[in-house]
């Protein structure tokens, strides 16, 4: 047992020294992950703000002045203003506009008949996601225009319901309090598979397993020594990127320090038991490499929720996305850092990683003997 | 006397298909070296796998030390030494830190470990070193980290995996000295090697040639068959290869080679030896009995000697002499940010001469090599080619020559054929002149039976043959051979040396490089390089000569390369101090 426990320290001991010695090392513990803080803190955004709108205002009316001036005072859209539709939508084709709202000329005389009158919007369907966007906040402001001009010449009726719109959790509705949760989800999702993968790879390919292996140490002494060390380095980069999360980017943090704990713990539980498994399969560093970008790295991306909601993807990608341990990490840590501890799916969330843990070590275990094939 | 470990009937199958060992029955004693030795692909790295547990075998029984190595694994691990080709070193750690790692897998600790550190640093002369990172080692060094590595507990078997392939001479010597003193009557040592003199050190050996055991037992009881069939003709005039070539299609020549100014030859069984005079080598020329050597039994038991003239050689018409250097190389100086991997390589090769560059893994040699290709540009100094200078006009300088590299360079996915097919496309052939270069090629090194297979599943001697083959397509007037006969059997070097011998007499002019010392003896000149630097150009009598003296009247290639490696170091302490 002693002489166990002497083994273990000299493998975790070899493996610290090597990952502060080892420049790629250090670059994927610690370098990467400030990197993609950055990126996701400064760089991406995924709101749309000053959305480029170009409003034709074909009528001279006064109803027509005043939906135009409700458009360009609406913070959503940067308007450009012009009486011929023909300008505004060569911009469209340019690309220098996302959407061109049209006021015909008969838009007055048809309120002032009561018919309510026309407006059309021709939006950029290039990028559905902002064409959606533009399409949205002009019905919105379109309805608030109608509802003070309503007020206004009191042709509505009075006492209809009326919604009161009101954001929890995030009402900034600010992107990077959800993205740069996320993003800590891919940086132990690197570190605990990709890492993990490439260390174990290279000893293969250097031919020191096959020096360990002819020593007295066991498979499981093998697994643990490659565990403990890229398990608490992962927490270190955990813990470096909530303070870079809260400190610089002041996102807030409403859960506690022990739930965090306990879902990392759990997430990195998985992860390593992916790289482990990855590199017993691929014995060198390339294919290793490869698997865990695909394995690991690219849903952890794609398909974890952190950009692209898991709920408007096809069924069976969405079946998909619940063997992928980051999608676990994500909804917790996006619920830990807006909401708090919430029991019951974070619970539900361990429990998760942690049977997903098991699976891959169960079949790493598996494929592991302390033979060469 | 017990024995260590008992194979009986092993067979071992790789997961492709491929057959590493068929039907290996073999002892190993304690308080000697039993040398495995064989050529690369033979299945020495696998049957020390399967003595250290690390792989099972299909069928048969592997005992070592009383344990079964299927089942008792564990405890076997305990008592084993174990060196793997790849050293097994970390290098990002250093060398103390890497005895420490070993040590505390091993259990050994407190004073115990104190002592064993002490005596390993001081046996393997790495105590300078300690904190240097194994990264950073020479070839020689980390065998010897390696080696220490695998002592920490004194084992009762040590398995060591070609330690000194390609290691220089002076390591070699060091590493040879280390392990015999560490022999006794509770240690067995099994030490595997290519180089064939080595297995004349030992005092037991096993050779395996394509899985199979050809012998096993003292290597003289190989040798000795051959007493008084190795012969040495001396004192001879005329041309060498000329000689050779009409002494090897002789029919009581069995076997022969060149070495430096003599030839060596070996009888046929029963046969006489024959007439002075009929060799046609000069009124001065005499017979002299030479001891066996273990190669000349290895090619009895594969079935002969090579052939006596080339095919490659043959049909190629002689090429008019051309005055001055074929291949010059002035002041090479190539740097890798603080590494100097060549420093000021200077030499020329007139056209028809076989130049050699000798030294260890690492010295430079295919640095240079590189540079005079055109492969990899100097940081200064120049090179030239049949008068072409490679920076200014690298492309005229690479059509006149053929290279063949040191790892195997061809399509592995490409059949033989298609490879053909494709450099014969390269080097511009076309039309009726391509199919004919190509069917050439297929007759000239037999390669008709292997055409459809893949490059990357022919057996290493053909995988060479093909690689030689692509590279003379074009017909060069100069050749670049790195390495070409490293890890193939005896037979397949003889025969690459033929070639050689018999395009140079077409006026062909080779650079070839090597750490075979008996290699180095067919060259007219050879470089001897260490550290990135020339120590010494001159032919194989010339080093020779430059070390003779009245207590070693005949040295051998390798004790001259050790003596002028000593002297030069000498000279810069000398420098230095």
């Amino acid at each position: 047992m002693r002489e166990r426990r002497r083994r273990l320290q000299a493998l975790v001991k070899k493996e610290f020294v090597q990952v502060l010695r080892d420049p790629s090392s250090l670059l994927i513990a610690f370098v990467l992950p400030l990197l993609l803080l950055f990126l996701f803190g400064y760089g991406v955004s995924l709101d749309a703000r000053r959305i480029r709108l170009g409003v034709a205002l074909q009528d001279r009316g006064a109803p027509a002045h005043s939906l135009a001036a409700a458009y360009a005072a609406s913070p959503w859209f940067d308007v450009r203003q012009s009486r011929d539709p023909r300008v505004l939508l060569e911009e469209l084709l340019a690309g220098r506009l996302r959407g061109v709202l049209v006021i015909p000329q008969d838009f007055s005389r048809r309120r002032q008949q009561g018919e309510g009158g026309l407006v059309q919007l021709l939006a950029d369907g290039s990028e559905t996601n902002t064409a959606n966007y533009v399409e949205n906040y002009a019905r919105g402001v379109l309805g608030s225009w109608q509802e003070i001009e309503g007020r206004r010449s009191a042709t509505m009726v009075e006492g209809g319901p009326e919604l009161v719109p009101r954001i929890w959790f995030n009402p900034e509705l600010e992107s990077r309090h959800s993205l740069l949760p996320g993003a800590m989800g891919i940086i132990l999702a690197i570190i605990g598979t990709l890492l993990t993968a490439l260390v174990v790879a290279r000893e293969w390919e250097r031919g020191t397993m096959e020096a360990l292996m002819a020593t007295p140490v066991g498979i499981g002494e093998l697994l643990v020594g490659k565990l403990v060390p890229y398990f608490l380095l992962g927490q270190l980069a955990l813990l470096g990127s909530l303070a870079v999360a809260v400190l610089l980017f002041r996102v807030p943090f409403r859960g506690s320090a022990g739930a965090l704990l306990l879902t990392s713990s759990a997430f990195l539980l998985a992860a390593l038991g992916q790289g482990l498994l990855i590199s017993t399969l691929a014995k060198n560093q390339f294919i290793a490499a490869q698997a865990a970008l695909v394995s690991g790295f690219l849903p952890a991306f794609l398909l974890s929720g952190f950009v692209f909601e898991i709920a408007s993807m096809p069924l069976p990608i969405r079946i998909l996305t619940r063997i992928i341990p980051a999608r676990y990490l994500v909804n917790s840590l996006q619920t830990l850092f807006l909401v708090g501890d919430v029991w019951p799916l974070l619970g539900r969330n361990i429990l998760v990683l942690l049977l997903l843990a098991a699976i891959f070590f169960g079949l790493t275990a598996r494929k592991t003997v302390k033979r060469l094939r | 006397m017990n024995e260590v470990v008992s194979v009986e009937g092993v067979h071992f199958t790789f997961p492709g298909g491929t057959k590493a060992l068929a039907e290996v029955t073999a002892t190993i004693r304690p308080g000697r070296i039993t040398g495995l030795v064989g050529p690369d692909g033979a299945g020495k790295t696998t049957l020390l796998r399967l003595l250290a547990g690390l792989l099972l075998p299909d069928a048969g029984c592997i005992r070592v030390l009383e344990l079964d190595t299927r089942a008792e694994g564990r405890r076997l691990s305990e008592l084993l030494g174990y060196m793997p080709q790849k050293f097994g070193l970390y290098e990002d750690l250093s060398v103390r830190q890497n005895l420490q790692l070993y040590a505390d897998l091993r259990g050994v600790t407190g004073a115990e470990r104190d002592a064993a550190f002490g005596r390993l640093l001081a046996f393997s002369g790495l105590e300078p070193f300690r904190q240097r990172l194994a990264g950073q080692l020479s070839g020689g060094m980390k065998q010897k980290l390696g080696l220490a590595c695998a002592l920490i507990r004194k084992p009762r078997l040590l398995l060591l995996d070609e330690p000194s392939v390609g290691v220089d001479p002076i390591s070699r010597r060091e590493l040879w000295r280390m392990v015999q003193e560490l022999v006794d009557d509770s240690l067995a040592v099994v030490w595997s090697t290519a180089y064939l003199d080595e297995a004349e050190r030992c005092a037991e050996v096993l050779l395996l040639n394509e899985g199979h055991l050809l012998h096993a037992g003292p290597p003289a009881e190989l040798t000795r068959p051959l007493q008084g069939r190795c012969l040495l003709l001396r004192d001879l005039t005329g041309n060498r290869r000329r000689i050779l070539s009409r002494a090897l299609g002789r029919p009581e020549i069995q076997d022969g080679q060149v070495l430096g100014r003599d030839l060596r030859l070996v009888l046929r069984a029963d046969a006489a030896p024959p007439a002075v005079a009929d060799l046609d080598a000069g009124s001065g020329a005499r017979l002299e009995e030479a001891p066996p050597r273990f190669e000349d039994a290895f090619v009895e038991l594969l079935g002969g000697g090579p052939p006596s003239v080339s095919a490659l050689a043959e049909g190629r018409p002689v090429s008019t002499p051309v005055a001055g250097a074929m291949v010059e190389a002035d002041r090479l100086t190539r740097r890798f940010g603080d590494f100097v991997a060549a420093r000021e390589v200077s030499f020329s090769i007139r056209a028809g001469e076989i130049f050699g560059l000798l030294g260890p893994n690492g010295a430079g040699k295919s640095t240079t090599f590189k540079m005079l290709c055109g492969l990899l540009r100097p940081t200064s100094g120049s090179g030239r080619v049949a008068g072409y200078d490679l920076q200014r006009a690298p492309g005229q300088a690479r059509s006149r020559l053929g290279y063949m590299a040191q790892k195997f360079s061809l399509y592995g996915d490409l059949s033989a054929k298609q490879n053909l097919a494709f450099f014969s496309g390269v080097y511009g052939l076309t039309g009726g002149r391509r199919r004919q270069a190509v069917e050439d090629m297929i007759d000239t090194f037999h390669l008709g039976p292997h055409l459809r297979t893949s490059a990357r599943e022919l057996p290493l001697g053909f995988k060479q043959r093909l690689a030689l083959a692509c590279a003379m397509l074009h017909r060069p007037s100069v050749l670049f051979l790195d390495e070409p006969t490293a890890g193939v059997d005896p037979l397949i070097r003889r025969e690459f040396w033929t070639h050689i011998n018999g395009l140079v007499e077409k006026g062909v002019t080779v650079l070839v490089t090597t750490h075979f010392m008996d290699e180095a003896e067919y060259c007219h000149r050879i470089a001897l390089i260490h550290q990135g630097r020339v120590m010494a150009t001159d032919t194989p009598d010339g080093l020779k000569d430059r070390v003779r003296s009245s207590q070693r009247p005949e040295p051998t290639l390798e004790e001259a390369f050790i003596e002028l490696l000593q002297r030069s170091w000498q000279e810069q302490e000398e420098v230095v101090g």
